[in-house]
């Protein structure tokens, strides 16, 4: 009796001390009862049928952009179609912004390509000069699509003015700086969509367990990170002086060809409902997403269901945020209470989110010992 | 019935348990502490964050910049003076005032099973542990050419029983509640994302394992002590320990505390156990048996200082019963305002988080706007600081004095807060009309918090 209850008191040690946090892939996954949600099958559709077919169509209208770049420095004299490409890449932009995890992760991609406003004096002192190195971080702010923006909206007081720069004696400064941002976008983005393609795609979908550093867990830390900084404070917050006191109508994204910034909004809003639902990329048909693990989880409280609630504040703030008029508009309207208004719809999502998400998930924000709180 | 306890207190047993609970523990905490230090820990939590939350009291308390390396490197050194039994007593008093001031520095980081290994280390201040197998004990042989005792008064083992007796009671009675007995919560919450543990993980979201876990854990928790201390249960009661404790281990990211818990349940063992470990490690060191059996009694240096001893033990257990009911004291949910919820053995019991967003006002321009808490917080501060109303304002004071010094005058604090706990929809958590700002931060009931909607019953 003696030895036996030796031999197991010492073998469940040395059991206890071999089972680190380290994830443990399962192959019976197969078996699973109803309630047990299969964290791999939502990250093989974020994957597939999101993520990469996301991140094609963005390279793909980067292609474009660059096309239309060339053109257009080949010989400057309309702006409609290099101005076209650029607002059809921005849009896509918005819907694979969020993804910043692995590859995007590597790289920065959010922070090389839109950090907005643009820095003007760099981008005008980069061209001066003619010698730079876009991939310092102290360019960041010189280059992607605001510096297109300003490169292609900004330069003048209307097309003439700027048609005739890059016509001018600086002119080919201009269209080189043009061509290597462009250069430097397709670089990155081609980058991340060649990683996700090849072997990260089912690294991230084997990193199926539940720990702050499991896939579930950081896309999820970093959606929601995504929604609260960059949509709902970057595109609406800042620019409507909800963390100055004041408006700051230059913060907004899109400053210089006015008018969209609204637009690329409700784009990035959409893609964040969308991806919530874990609707497939420009198509209806829908598979397992945060909205199925949280029926799942059967994270029915209050007689309602926690991603019905979620969904129907997505829509609120949709709607609400469209029957604004441009950004700029609001903007201008002092305070502006309609503009403040939508965003508080828009910030509504947050402890949705953030709390009562995270919380029937259980997902983990930070690696760390916990006693349960 | 006091000649009972005067005998009592003048009972003799061996020293080998408190001798092997002294090693052991001296070897845990040391990895404890090597294991803390290599995740980057130190400069994670205490060196990198701008702010800390501090406690109530102990405002002076703070993190020591690269010096806090120090501190935990003296942490670590004298759990090993503890481990050998070197300069015992010192060692003891060094490890204790280290590791509490670690535990103090940033609230963010309190566990309870940090406040426990407080609150043990304190209380072998008090034990004769480096007696008996230790480094100590082979210099006084040498040196004063008398020899080290063998046999140490029994309060002292049992008052570290007594401390884990309490410490499984209390958590036990603290799971007497109907969210954990009637609705599985927070384990309901919990086990479903553990469904990739190897054997057992696709069991993980059934409802029964889930009330099976609630019910044998408050069982486990209320029972176990009693059935370490009846001679002919202990043997399946230490199974059990090292089941539950490695369960826990697997399922839960709970660090050290489990083996800290094994390992201590080893001291409602008997002498003869002990010594059959001491003897072994006495064989292997070359340690002098002669030392091991001089038949000798521990002797405190003078009545005073044993009669102190003892004055300071009971006092602490006094204060340790009593300081989990102080909750009492205050009206409303304690689950929902955490008055009297820490230092009280309560682990595991809520799946709470929160969302805290304040709104600055300038009394004087009337300008405001809100704060982005990743500005001043790590996302494990704000993690903790959204739900507990203690963080919430002290995280407030800060802001106030923050935004004062750039300029803002007579700055009003507002939050608009959000709550979820064991798996309600998140509600209002703090009254967003009140300016806390101008709330002092004390131990009396917080009106400012909203009170709990529903209701959970039980202890």
């Amino acid at each position: 009796m003696k030895r036996i209850f030796g031999i197991l008191a010492i073998s469940l040690f040395i059991y206890a001390c071999g089972g680190d946090d380290t994830t443990v892939s399962t192959d019976d996954t197969d078996t699973v009862t109803p309630v047990t949600f299969d964290r791999s099958a939502m990250l093989t559709n974020w994957a597939d049928n999101i993520i990469i077919p996301g991140y094609q169509d963005f390279v793909a209208k980067v292609n474009t952009l660059e096309a239309q770049v060339a053109s257009f420095t080949d010989t400057p004299s309309d702006l409609t179609a290099v101005r076209a490409a650029w607002l059809d890449a921005y849009t896509t932009w918005q819907r694979v912004s969020m993804f910043e995890v692995g590859p995007a992760e590597t790289v920065n991609l959010r922070l090389n390509v839109n950090i907005y406003p643009a820095n003007v004096a760099t981008v005008e002192d980069n061209i001066t000069a003619g010698s730079y190195n876009l991939d310092l971080s102290s360019n960041r702010a010189a280059k992607g699509f605001p510096a297109i923006d300003y490169l292609l909206y900004g330069l003048g007081e209307d097309d003439a003015a700027i048609l005739a720069i890059y016509n001018g004696t600086n002119g080919d400064a201009y269209k080189q700086y043009l061509l290597d941002i462009i250069a430097d976008m397709k670089t990155l983005s081609t980058t991340v969509l060649n990683e996700w393609e090849g072997d990260y795609r089912d690294t991230f979908i084997a990193n199926d367990g539940a720990s702050a550093t499991a896939s579930t867990d950081r896309f999820v830390n970093d959606y929601i990170f995504y929604f609260e900084k960059h949509l709902r404070a970057g595109k609406m917050g800042i620019p409507g002086g909800v963390f100055s006191g004041s408006v700051e109508p230059n913060n907004i994204e899109a400053l210089y060809a006015g008018g969209v910034s609204k637009d690329l909004f409700i784009v990035g809003l959409n893609a964040t409902q969308d991806f919530f639902n874990g609707k497939a990329y420009n198509s209806s048909a829908q598979g397992e997403s945060l909205a199925s693990y949280l029926d799942e989880l059967n994270a029915i409280k209050d007689g309602a269901d926690l991603s019905e609630i979620i969904n129907s504040q997505f829509d609120v703030s949709r709607t609400v945020v469209s029957a604004l008029g441009n950004f700029e508009q609001e903007l201008a309207i002092n305070p502006p209470t309609n503009f403040l208004n939508a965003y508080d719809e828009v910030q509504r999502l947050v402890p949705l989110l953030k709390v009562d998400m995270v919380s029937a998930m259980s997902i983990s924000i930070d690696f760390a010992d916990a006693d349960g709180d | 019935m006091s000649t009972r306890i005067t005998t009592y207190f003048n009972t003799q047993r061996e020293a080998a348990p408190l001798a092997v609970f002294r090693v052991f523990f001296g070897v845990l905490m040391f990895a404890s502490i090597v294991r803390f230090w290599s995740y980057g820990w130190i400069e994670k939590f205490y060196i990198t964050p701008s702010f800390h939350f501090t406690f109530y009291g102990f405002e002076w308390v703070r993190p020591l910049g690269d010096y806090t390396y120090l501190l935990f490197a003296i942490c670590a050194l004298s759990s090993l003076f503890v481990m050998v039994g070197y300069k015992y007593r010192w060692a003891i008093i060094i490890f204790f005032l280290s590791f509490t001031y670690i535990e103090l520095m940033d609230k963010t980081m309190y566990l309870n099973h940090y406040y426990f290994i407080s609150m043990l280390s304190f209380l072998m201040i008090f034990l004769p542990a480096g007696a008996y197998f230790s480094v100590d004990a082979i210099t006084l042989s040498r040196k004063r050419n008398t020899t080290p005792p063998q046999f140490i008064p029994a309060w002292t083992i049992d008052s570290i029983k007594l401390l884990l007796g309490i410490v499984y009671v209390y958590a036990g009675l603290a799971k007497l509640n109907s969210d954990w007995l009637f609705k599985a919560m927070p384990l309901k919450i919990w086990l479903p994302s553990k469904f990739d543990i190897p054997v057992i993980g696709n069991l993980m979201g059934e409802e029964w394992v889930q009330y099976a876990f609630s019910w044998f854990g408050a069982g486990y928790d209320l029972f176990i002590p009693f059935f370490l201390l009846y001679k002919k249960t202990r043997p399946y009661a230490f199974v059990m320990v090292i089941i539950f404790h490695v369960l826990t281990r697997v399922l839960f990211p709970i660090g050290m505390f489990p083996y800290v818990m094994i390992v201590s349940a080893l001291i409602f063992f008997d002498a003869a156990f002990h010594k059959k470990i001491i003897y072994a490690f006495a064989k292997a060191l070359k340690y002098p048996t002669a030392l091991l059996k001089t038949s000798r009694q521990y002797v405190a240096s003078s009545a005073i200082s044993k009669n102190y001893a003892v004055a300071v033990v009971v006092i602490f257990f006094v204060i340790q019963i009593l300081l989990p009911w102080r909750y009492l004291a205050y009206p409303g949910e304690l689950f929902w305002t955490e008055e009297g919820y820490r230092f009280s053995w309560r682990v595991m019991l809520m799946e709470k988080s929160g969302y805290a967003q304040f709104k600055i006002v300038d009394g004087v321009t009337g300008r405001r706007f809100y704060v982005d808490n990743t500005d001043f917080l790590t996302p494990l501060q704000e993690k903790q600081m959204s739900f507990q109303p203690d963080f919430i304002l002290e995280y407030a004071h800060y802001l106030r004095d923050h935004f004062e010094s750039q300029g803002h005058q007579e700055v009003q604090v507002y939050v608009e807060s959000y709550v979820a706990l064991n798996g309600r929809l998140s509600t209002t958590y703090i009254d967003p009309e009140v300016n806390l700002a101008e709330i002092e931060d004390s131990f009396k009931h917080k009106t400012w918090v909203t009170p709990f909607t529903d209701e959970i019953k039980g202890l």
